[in-house]
Parts: C-alpha cells; structure tokens; sequence
C-alpha cells in the first residue's frame, strides 16, 4: 500500500510500481513517479521540517521548485548526500534514505522551538544590532553562534564519488519550459526547420497540465496531448527534448546554462551515467515559456503544516493522487483555487468552506461551487488556524467583522495569485514592466534576442498563450535562418477564465497587528518585519530585502518577493514600481557545485605545467612549490634535514663547490627580425642596439608608467636574433605586451614574436666548479674565462645535443645556464649530474635560488617590486638607457611623483641580533613607542637566513630609504620589536663580485 | 559569456578566447618623451567609462592571437561590429540602428 490518502483511480502513477524509502529513520512505500512530497502525504505525513530561525514546524507548501519549507537531506549511501533538497522535486527511488534538518533531538519535539517563544529578541534587523561590538567578541562568540544557526543542513564530509558532465550546445531556437505554451512554440519552431531545443525542470512535459485536468487540448486531454506532443518532437531530428533539466542561468549573448539531472532519480544509476550534466547552450533565438508561480495567502500562522498552495493540493491529488487531506479549507483572492476545491469534491474529499477575500469572485466558479454544494464566504478572511504541527482548524471572520467562526479542517488550500516567472528574462537584463490593471511585473524591454510567451509574459487565457507561442515559435525560427512552413493550429479549451488576485498582507495581518505571518518561509521572514525595516528608515527595496533577509534564501523569493514589495510600498505610502523589484539572479534554483566544476575537480581542476625535469626531482624527493601554474622543485632534503637544514646546506654547497638549478621554467620569448634591436629598444629600458652578438645583458622593462613591469637576461644570438627571458610567472603577460605594442603601436617593424618557453629546458650550473662540471660536455664552445666571459652566450652542443649556452649568474658564482631542446632536458642534467655528484656538488631548488641571489642583492620582480616600483627606487638605474630617444616608460619615468623625494626604496635591512629573522611582509617604523596607528615606513619583501653570510639578511622597501643608510628602524611583531639596521648596499656576500669572473 | 567577432579569423568566437585591452583609438603620441604631464595624463590615465557605446580593444589571444578593435554597448554588452587595427574609427550612424532594438528585428549580420 502506498499511503492512506492514496485515492485509487485517481493520479497517473501506476499502483504496481512502487519503491521503499526511509524518512527520519521510518520505512514507507512510494509509487514510481512519485516525489518525496507526494509520497510522504501520501502517508500522511505533513510535518517535514523546522524553520530557520524560529524552528518552526513546517510542512510542504508548493509541489514545485519554488518550495522554500520542505527542505530534507537526501542520501542514497554515506558519501552521497546532499542536505536542503526540496522534497517536491526529489523523485523517490528504491532504497533512498531521507530525513528532516533543523531540529534536535526530533522533529517533534524540537529544542531549538524556544527560538519561536523568544522571537522578540529576532526581530528583523537582530544580526546587524545585536552583533555589533566589541568587536572580540566576533572570533569568539557571535560568528560561531551565527554559523551554527545559520546552516540550514548539514554539509556531506565525504569527497563526492559522483562524477558530473559538461556539453556545449548550439541551437537555432532555445524553448525554456514545456507547458502549453513552450510545447506550442516548440512545435511551431520545429516544423519550420529550426534547429531546437526544449528543456524543462520537470520529469514529463505539461507544466500546469499537471494539476489542471480540466483543459482539453485539440479535443483530448492535456496532459496526454503534452506527453503526444513531447514524443512528435522526440521523433524529430532536429530537436532535442530534455526533462529534469533546469534553465538556471541566463548570460550574455544568449548563453544560457542548464542543469540536468541524469540519475538522482534512479534506484541503480549506470556505472558511467553523470549524476548532473552542465549544459552551455548558446542559442540565436530564446523563447522563455517559464510559467507562473502562484502566491500564498498572508495570515497568522500560515505556516503550519498542512496549508499549502492550492496549485500544489491539486498536483498531489490530479498528478499523483494523493488527497492533501480528508477535509480540506481553501482561502482565496483567486478564481483558480475554486477549482482545487471542484477536484477535491469529485475526489469525495470533503470541503468545509472556500473563505474568498473577494467580495466579487468569478461568477463561473462561483455558480459552480453552489452547484457542487460547496460554502462560499465571500468577503472573509482566515484570521488564523489552529494545530502546531498539523493544521486542525481555521478562524473565519467577515472583513471588517468582529464574529468569528472555527472550522475544523486538517489542510487548507491558499491561493493569493499567480507571479509570472520572469526570473530569466530578468538575468537576460530585460527591464520589467509594471501591469497595474493585473498587479504584476512582466516582461518589458528586451536585451537580448528572446521572447516570453504564456503565463510568463502575463498571457492567461488558453487559446491566446497557444496562438502567442506558435506565432512566436514561427518567428523565431525564421529569425534564426529556418525557412520551412511551421503553420499549425491547436485548440485549446479551459473550463473557467480566471480572475483575482492579491498582494500582501490579508485581513488580520495589516499593519496595525503583529502576529507571526510568514511571507518568506525559508528565513522566517513575517509581514511585521518589513513594516520594522520600513519604519527603521530603509526605503530601497534592495534596503529592506537586506534588513529582514526577504528572498535572501536558497529560493530566491519565488513566493515572498511580491509580497514583501507590497507591505514596504503600503508603509512607504508608494506604488509598488517606485519602491521597485530586486534584481533576480542567477541561479533559477540551487545547483550543485559538482555541475557547476563537471570534470574540473582533482587533476583537472588546475592544469599543472612540469618540466622535463621534473620526473628526476620527484625521484630524489624534492619538495615542490608551486609558482604560477608550475610546479617547482623547492628543496632537496636529505634523510633527516628539515626544510630549514636542507636550504643552509645547499646554500653552502653552491658557494663551495656547486650546485644545478632546473631553470627551465623562466618565460622565453625568441625575438626575430631585421628591427628586432630597435624593438627590444622601445620594450626595455636598457639599448639593445650596442649589445654585440654572443653576448648577453640584464634588461628592465617599464610599463609606460615607469614602473617595473619584468626583467630578465636577454642574448643576442645574431643581428637580428635575440633570446629573451622573462620571469617564470611573466612569460604571458610579458608576450601580450610585446604583441600590444608591436601590433598596434610599432606595426611598421619588422619583427616577429615567438613563446619558446616550454621548447627549452634550461639546467643552471652555478658555483666554482661549475666549468670544470660541463667542461667534457660542451663540444664547440671555448667556455674558458678569456674566451667565455661572464655575459656571453655561445651556441653549440652538449652531451652532443643542440645547446644555447649562456655564462651567466643568478647567485654571484661562476655560473652557466645550459638551454637545450626541452626533449633532451632531463637526459642532459642526468649527465650534467653525473659530473656534479662526485665532486661534491648538489640539486638545489627554488629556495636556495631565492637566498643565494638575495645575498647577491638580486631582486626579483613581484617579490621586491609590487608595481609601484621604478628602477631607480630598486638601485637599478643604471640599466636605464639615458641616451635613447624613446622607450616605453620614458616619460612615465619623468612624472613628479616619480622623481619626487622620500619615494619608497629598496635597501638591505640587518637585524641587530644576527640570529632574527624578519618576517617577510612585515612592517617597518621608525619610533616604536609611537602612538596606534603608527607611521609604517615600508615593508620588508624579503628576508632569510643565510649560511653564506652567518647571519639573517633581509630587503625592504622602505620611504627615503636610500637616506637612511646605517639608521636604526624597528619591526614591530605582535610579540616583540626587532630593531634593525638600514644598509643602502644591499650585496650582503661578495660585495666586489669577483667570484663572477673566475 | 559573450561571442566575439574577429575580424582576421571572420567568425565569431567564444569570449574565453580574447582578452579585453581597453579603450581603442588612444594612440601613443609619437613625441612622448617631451609632452606635458597634462598631456601625459590625458594620454594614459584619462577615460571615460562611457554607459553605453564604446570603441575598445580585443586580443584574440587564444586564435590568431591579432589585437582588433571592437564597437559595444557598455549596457546591453551588444557588439555592433568589429574592424581590424589601424582601420578609422566607424561612424556610429553606419551601424546604430535607429534606437529600434526590438528583440526581433536585432541583425546579428551587423557584425559580418
Ligand atoms: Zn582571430
């Protein structure tokens, strides 16, 4: 047996397939098809929840996505689980564990309810009073308080052992929705020709043919015309029908995204099934055909279980036949809502009263009621109902009267009206319309190339959605080249036209009152609190929805966003357009962040870029950092050396004897042409022109600002060739500027521009005995120190391989930087390694790298720079050309800033204490005593022990530094000062560079 | 995510192919080394952020990797069109449509 309140005949599920599941721990029977909403009622459970801030109980207010109460954590085992899942769209699957979030120790009895009684201590606005000061008591006290109520569900720990997808699409016509209305566009798109996509949320096509059986479509049924019409444009081969799968984004240029879901519906998902795929769809034409969401009903406790939207009672009953309740209220401002009570009634489910708010409802449901023996109290209002965690009753009383009257009831239908889902049209950056004859929102400019048809575009009557969608259909086809006939015609027929409507509060709930009447369930959001924020001084829309949370929650507002807006403009004294709409946003309903990231999780989540090298490090067990997208190797640890140990002693390795550095990383650029010189001219401070072939030249480049924007060694391999390094992360940047100027500045030079970064590995040799390691090697080359001069480069061959060989430096010892075709990398630092490792050498990484070229007073660009930075604030003046007529930066260089007194400078800075080791990143003073906020002076870039020079060497940048020689300044730490000294010299080892030279 | 038009390639691409390079038509000034500070400002810093049309600079960086220039809409985040570097700045009455932006009658071809 499915549940009591299953009526049988009624519905469209088959009573034989049926699926077991679990709620709080409690086992019950399902029919295929039904979600955990229908199923639960079905059994007659109406109480699924605790609110958020009030621990309310809650049931199931609507059958749809817009479900802001019925939230449930879902799991199909311990790693699959997600927490906040609406139960009226979660289909039940065999074997599915569910259970209700917010309460403790149970859903009956819950602790937390306390909040409910204590409700004047959170009131709207409580967080941003309460939490204010001091400000201690943030860490300690409130954010832990505000995270732990805040969490709406639990968070799964696992890793998720689901995988998800990720497709792009191109489409002619784009069909959102497949109701009447987008099921009639899509047609008329198909027929003509058009490329087409329809998608909707649901699992079967029909939209509000789900509930409303009274439509008859070309003579049959609705929903069974839906479902004919689906399978016609299945069988056609240019369209694509996708169920389960939610338009939740609208972008730029008819980018939409979609969200469908492939297997949270199975009992037993195939092993390579997805569990969502993330659709991109870029569509020249869109019809938007999303429908509309009706409203509730705004009263003292509407929000206890068992009241729900009258739309919602007659999905369960005509879709999924279910009965909500065996004697079932409706309180309406609305025609459509008579008609739950018609379905009910036939269903033999008893109707006490339909309480209309209207003094003149629709005289066609009217007569019909009286026909069907149902009371009608027109003019009346529910004051309130009674039960707490199911609706027992409801107080009825005569607008303006003062007798009332108790029904006892055990659910109750609302409807306020229906809101046009414009959500998409909205992301699309169309503007709304205000319709005041209607009192809705619809769409009204257009941004992009889309067109809304039906509810959504506030067409109500039936034939006229179907003739607006086929037209539009037809249109948008042609739109988007299709030249076919997509003339049809369908009929439709609907028992009743509608009339009615309402937007906010209700009798009882007006501003003079301050009882508990929900707009916004999710964030227990009640009419009197946006009164409060009204009366508080907030006067934007945008003001008020943050004051009291209203529509902040994970649906968006669907229900509350219009009532809501109506309280603030009757306490405003303003039409609703001038208080205006929040902007909706992306995404239409949650989306997993599994669909959001597909395949870019893990390994794929951020391509790593090795070297050729790399394989050898991580088999001598190099740590590695990581620097821009690649991995470097960081530092070789020997058993038993910490990082620390490990630095010291590679330090001390490359000065003694020697070490390799794997330098391949470094951006190289391949600078070619009969104006390659005058080129680098305009690209880098320095003159290129007088830079002879075979040798090579450290090089600055400004932007034009005159700040520092790279550097790096640059060779000359030929007149008109030149082999340029960049820093390891500028590579890209530092091409695009290269391409920028000669594009559109330079277009006239001949000059071509080639990434060679990854085509060269490049094996650094540096230390006294680093000629002596490749000196076997190297065929063709003279590397001897008359003939191979420190700054020259030389091409020839290595290990018999092809090599660009530069002497060149980055640690102030004799060094060699050997570039060869990245396919030979790692086979000529094993040779190069074999030299090496007898004579006592060693591998040294990133780290060591930085400390050797600070004790030489190198800097590097990004680290001792931040791009504020001249060269003559770094000491590097002197690679400014003073002679060149141009160069980009030149007049940036002469600004009055630029040049003025006091500018931030690089200098060394000594610790007192030999041992201390500043902390890079920290600030720096010049009077430590003085008053909070100090006067900071600078901050220090770099800092490290060094084994060379036996002591802790740092750079700073510091005001004025360059007049600060031999100052005294001070570090101030949370636990201490540390004074240091100020030296403008900053070559801390080697000071006359001799060791160059050798 | 926008489409680009490029004009070397002559087709309209995805968005995460280019790279944004600001306000097109502000050439460097031949004589840089000797103008104003005045002039300098107005040269490097000075923009107008213009709601609504605005000629800027596209790189197709992952395609032909060419720098183009680009007329849009800063609102609707439309394209007009797109030229090659170098070329004149376009008169926006060659391509400004009247203010009639109905959702139909937009031409895409505009671009082409
Ligand atoms: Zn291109």
């Amino acid at each position: 047996m499915s549940g009591a309140n299953r009526i049988s005949g009624w519905g469209r599920l088959t009573p034989a397939k049926t699926a077991r599941f679990t709620f709080d721990g409690k086992s019950y029977t399902a029919l295929e098809g039904d979600t955990v909403a229908s199923a639960l009622l079905a059994n007659g459970v109406h109480l699924l929840g605790r609110s958020f801030k009030y621990h309310r109980p809650r049931g199931i207010l609507t059958a749809g996505p817009e479900e802001p109460n019925a939230l449930l954590d879902v799991s199909r085992d311990a790693a699959r689980r997600q927490p906040n899942v609406r139960a009226t769209v979660q289909e039940v699957f065999d074997g599915m564990v569910t259970s209700s979030q917010n309460r403790w120790p149970s859903l009956a009895l819950d602790i937390g309810a306390v909040n409910d009684l204590m409700s004047p201590f959170f009131a709207a606005g409580f967080y941003y009073k309460t939490f204010m000061w001091p400000k201690k008591a943030w860490e300690k006290v409130y954010e832990p308080f505000i995270r732990k109520a805040a969490g709406l569900g639990e968070a799964p720990k696992e890793e998720d052992p689901d995988h998800y997808a990720g497709r792009y699409a191109h489409t002619d016509v784009l069909v959102v929705g497949a109701g009447v209305a987008g099921l009639s566009a899509a047609l008329a798109a198909a027929k003509s020709g058009a490329k087409v996509m329809l998608v909707d949320e649901q699992p079967e096509v029909g939209g509000a043919l789900h509930y409303d059986t009274g439509v008859k479509i070309n003579g049959k049924d609705g929903f069974t015309w839906a479902q004919e019409t689906a399978a016609e444009l299945k069988a056609m081969d240019n369209v694509t029908v996708l169920s389960r799968t939610t338009a939740f984004g609208y972008y730029n240029h008819n980018m939409i995204a979609l969200c469908e879901r492939v297997t949270d519906h199975k009992a037993k998902p195939g092993k390579n099934e997805p569990r969502e795929r993330l659709w991109q769809v870029r569509a020249k034409r869109v019809i938007l055909a999303t429908g509309q969401i009706e409203r509730h009903m705004v009263f003292e406790n509407n929000d206890r279980p068992g009241v729900m939207l009258a739309s919602a009672g007659r999905t369960f009953l005509n879709h999924f036949g279910v009965a909500v309740g065996q004697k079932v209220g409706i309180y309406t401002a609305h025609d459509s809502a008579y008609e739950a009570a018609f379905d009910l009634k036939r269903a033999g489910i008893s109707v006490p009263a339909i309480v209309d708010s209207r003094e003149k409802p629709g005289e066609a449901v009217l007569a019909q009621a009286r026909a069907m023996g149902i009371e009608v109290l027109t003019g009346h209002a529910v004051l309130t109902v009674g039960g707490k965690l199911r609706v027992n009753s409801m107080t009825v009383g005569r607008h303006a009267g003062s007798a009332t009257r108790k029904i006892a009831i055990d659910a109750l239908l609302v409807s306020a009206g229906w809101t046009p889902s414009v959500h998409l049209f909205s992301q699309s950056r169309g503007k709304l319309r205000w319709d005041a004859e209607t009192q809705r929102f619809l769409p009204g400019t257009y941004a992009q190339d889309s067109l809304s048809v039906g509810a959504c575009n506030g067409t109500d009557d039936l034939q006229a959605t179907i003739e607006e969608a086929l037209a539009a259909g037809e249109l948008m086809a042609k739109a988007a080249g299709a030249e076919g006939n997509g003339k049809i015609e369908i009929t439709g027929e609907a028992p009743f036209s509608w009339t009615g409507g309402m937007i906010g509060a209700a009798e009882g709930a007006g501003p003079d009152t301050t009882v508990k009447a929900f707009i916004d369930f999710q964030h227990d959001v009640c009419a009197k609190d946006i009164r409060l924020a009204v009366r508080e001084g907030m006067q934007s829309i945008e003001h008020i929805k943050r004051f009291t949370t209203n529509g902040m929650a994970s649906d968006q507002g669907k229900l509350s966003n219009m009532h809501g807006l109506a309280i603030a403009a009757e306490m405003l004294g303003k039409d609703i357009p001038q208080v205006g709409l929040t902007t909706f946003r992306q995404p239409y309903t949650p989306v997993t962040f599994g669909t959001i990231i597909n395949h870019s999780r893990g390994d794929l989540f951020d391509p790593a870029r090795k070297t050729p090298i790399h394989p050898w490090a991580v088999a001598k067990g190099a740590e590695f950092e990581d620097v821009g997208n690649w991995k470097r190797a960081w530092y070789y640890a020997k058993p038993g050396e910490d990082m620390h140990a490990a630095v010291a002693r590679e330090c001390k390795t490359v000065r003694d004897v020697a070490g390799i550095f794997d330098a391949s990383t470094l951006g190289k650029i391949e600078v070619v042409g009969p104006d390659a010189a005058k080129f680098l001219n305009l690209m880098y401070t320095n003159a290129w022109d007088t830079l002879k072939p075979g040798k090579c030249r450290y090089g600055i480049m400004t932007r034009e600002d005159g700040f520092i924007y790279d550097d790096g060694v640059v060779g000359r391999m030929a007149e008109d060739r030149f082999h340029v390094t960049t820093t390891t992360g500028g590579a890209p940047r530092v091409l695009q500027h290269m391409e920028d100027y000669l594009q559109t500045e330079f277009p006239d030079l001949k000059v071509w521009l080639t990434s060679t970064t990854e085509q060269w590995a490049v094996i650094a040799v540096q230390g006294p005995k680093a000629r002596e390691i490749i000196a076997p090697l190297v065929e063709g080359i003279d590397i001897s120190n008359e003939a191979f001069p420190h700054m020259s480069v030389a091409e020839g061959k290595i290990c018999g391989v092809p090599t660009r060989l530069f002497r060149m430096s980055f640690t102030g010892e004799l060094g060699f930087e050997i570039n060869v075709p990245a396919d030979y990398g790692q086979a000529v630092w094993e040779a190069v390694w074999a030299r090496a490792e007898p004579m006592g050498a060693c591998p040294y990484g990133t780290e060591t790298m930085h400390v050797l070229r600070a004790e030489k007073g190198y800097i590097i660009v990004g680290q001792d720079t931040d791009g504020t930075v001249t060269p003559d604030d770094a000491s590097l003046n002197w690679a400014v050309s003073k002679k060149k007529p141009d160069f980009v930066g030149i007049r940036g260089l002469k600004r009055p800033d630029l040049v003025a007194p006091g500018r931030k400078q690089l200098v060394g800075l000594l610790t007192k204490d030999p041992n201390g080791v500043l902390e890079e990143g920290a600030q720096v003073v010049a009077d430590p005593n003085e008053p909070k906020p100090m006067t900071m002076l600078g901050h220090v870039t770099s800092s490290y022990w060094s084994s060379n020079c036996g002591r802790s060497i740092a750079m700073a940048l510091i005001a004025d530094g360059k007049n600060r020689n031999g100052k005294t300044l001070y570090v101030p730490m949370a636990d201490r000062t540390i004074a240091v000294e100020v030296v403008t010299d900053m070559v801390f080892f080697d000071k006359e560079g001799g060791r160059l030279n050798v | 995510m926008l489409l680009i038009y490029c004009p070397y390639c002559e087709e309209e691409r995805n968005e995460l192919e280019f790279r944004n390079g600001g306000d097109a038509h502000i050439a460097r000034p031949t004589n840089i080394a000797d103008i104003t500070d005045e002039e300098f400002e107005e040269y490097f810093f000075i923009r107008q952020n213009p709601k609504g049309l605005i000629y800027e600079r596209w790189r197709h960086v992952h395609g032909c990797g060419k720098f183009f220039n680009a007329a849009r809409d800063t609102v609707s985040d439309r394209f007009y069109l797109s030229y090659k570097a170098g070329e004149p700045k376009p008169d926006p009455a060659t391509f400004l449509n009247n203010g009639n932006e109905s959702a139909l009658n937009k031409d895409k071809g505009a671009s082409k």
